[in-house]
């Protein structure tokens, strides 16, 4: 009765887009005019948040492989821990800006996981090269959160993150179970379906 | 004065900007997953419904995208535009 693991990634994708869109309006508003709605600062650490719980079912449903379940598992933790962090920032229950390593870290993580659960190189087939992608992707994002813990008022990082986050959306809606990736198609994954 | 006369249409168009941006953010997302649906319909389960299953029928990627920028329009760009009108208003008024 589960759902295809590619639709987990489109609704995953959905739940990031938004967290995209959200982020790509803070940083065109502008933190005054995001703030002046108290409950608006609290929403994309709060979807984060939720996408780190609903991550909980896909680690106790999507079981293939003991890698599966502790990637989904840690994963599931790293977004925790950023929501968590960035609603006590916001909420000003927490004051020091070291929390803020929590979302570098905890998109580090969740790429760490993108790769490590995928154990078919690039091109085996179209799954296999959107979790490398996305994986390598969300590595390299991590950096962007970071700098912003330097510079946090720049509005070229703030938009470069934004619009990350919704080419990853991008990523996850494009991810099949068995569909070739540029021709490539490994007779190991099976036949291609619609 | 002459200085006020000369900084005050560049704030207005700056909000201005900023405004039809966020109103237009909703609307792209939705015409993203429109023209998506057009170019894939193999995509909408829906429109060819005869012997699948359950979540072949709920989860249809192109609608999400949909309602991603519908929700996104609804119940984020409307009260935040709402919020930059009323920002631009207090700041023309003093």
């Amino acid at each position: 009765m589960e759902p295809p693991s590619e639709m987990v990634h489109w609704l995953f994708g959905m739940g990031i887009l938004l967290l995209g869109l959200l982020m790509l309006a803070q940083v065109i508003a502008g933190p005054a005019v995001w703030a002046r709605r108290a409950w608006r600062t609290y929403l994309w650490p709060g979807l984060a948040f939720g996408l780190g719980v609903l991550m909980w079912p896909v680690m106790t449903f999507f079981t293939n492989s003991a890698i599966h379940m502790v990637a989904h598992g840690v994963w599931a933790q790293g977004l925790m821990a950023m929501g968590a962090a960035e609603l006590g920032l916001a909420r000003g229950k927490l004051r020091s800006r070291l929390w803020k390593l929590a979302t570098p870290v905890g998109i580090a993580v969740s790429g760490a996981a993108f790769l490590v659960h995928e154990q078919n190189d690039w091109l085996f087939a179209r799954s296999a090269f959107l979790h490398h992608l996305i994986g390598w992707t969300l590595v390299g994002l991590s950096l962007l959160p970071l700098a912003l813990i330097a510079r946090p008022r720049s509005v070229t990082l703030q938009t470069a993150f934004a619009l990350s986050v919704v080419a990853l959306s991008v990523m996850l809606f494009a991810d099949r179970d068995l569909a070739p990736i540029f021709g490539h198609l490994s007779p190991l994954a099976g036949p291609p379906h619609r | 004065m002459t200085q006020l006369a000369r900084e005050l249409p560049a704030e207005r168009t700056r909000a201005g900007a900023r405004v039809r941006l966020i109103s237009a953010l909703g609307p792209l997302t939705v015409a993203a997953g429109v023209v998506w649906a057009i170019v894939q319909p193999y995509r909408l389960t829906l429109l060819h419904p005869h012997g699948q299953g359950f979540w072949w029928l709920a989860i249809e990627p192109p609608l999400l995208v949909v309602a991603a920028g519908v929700v996104f329009a609804v119940f984020v760009a409307r009260p935040l535009v709402a919020d930059l009108e009323a920002e631009e208003g207090e700041r023309g008024a003093a």
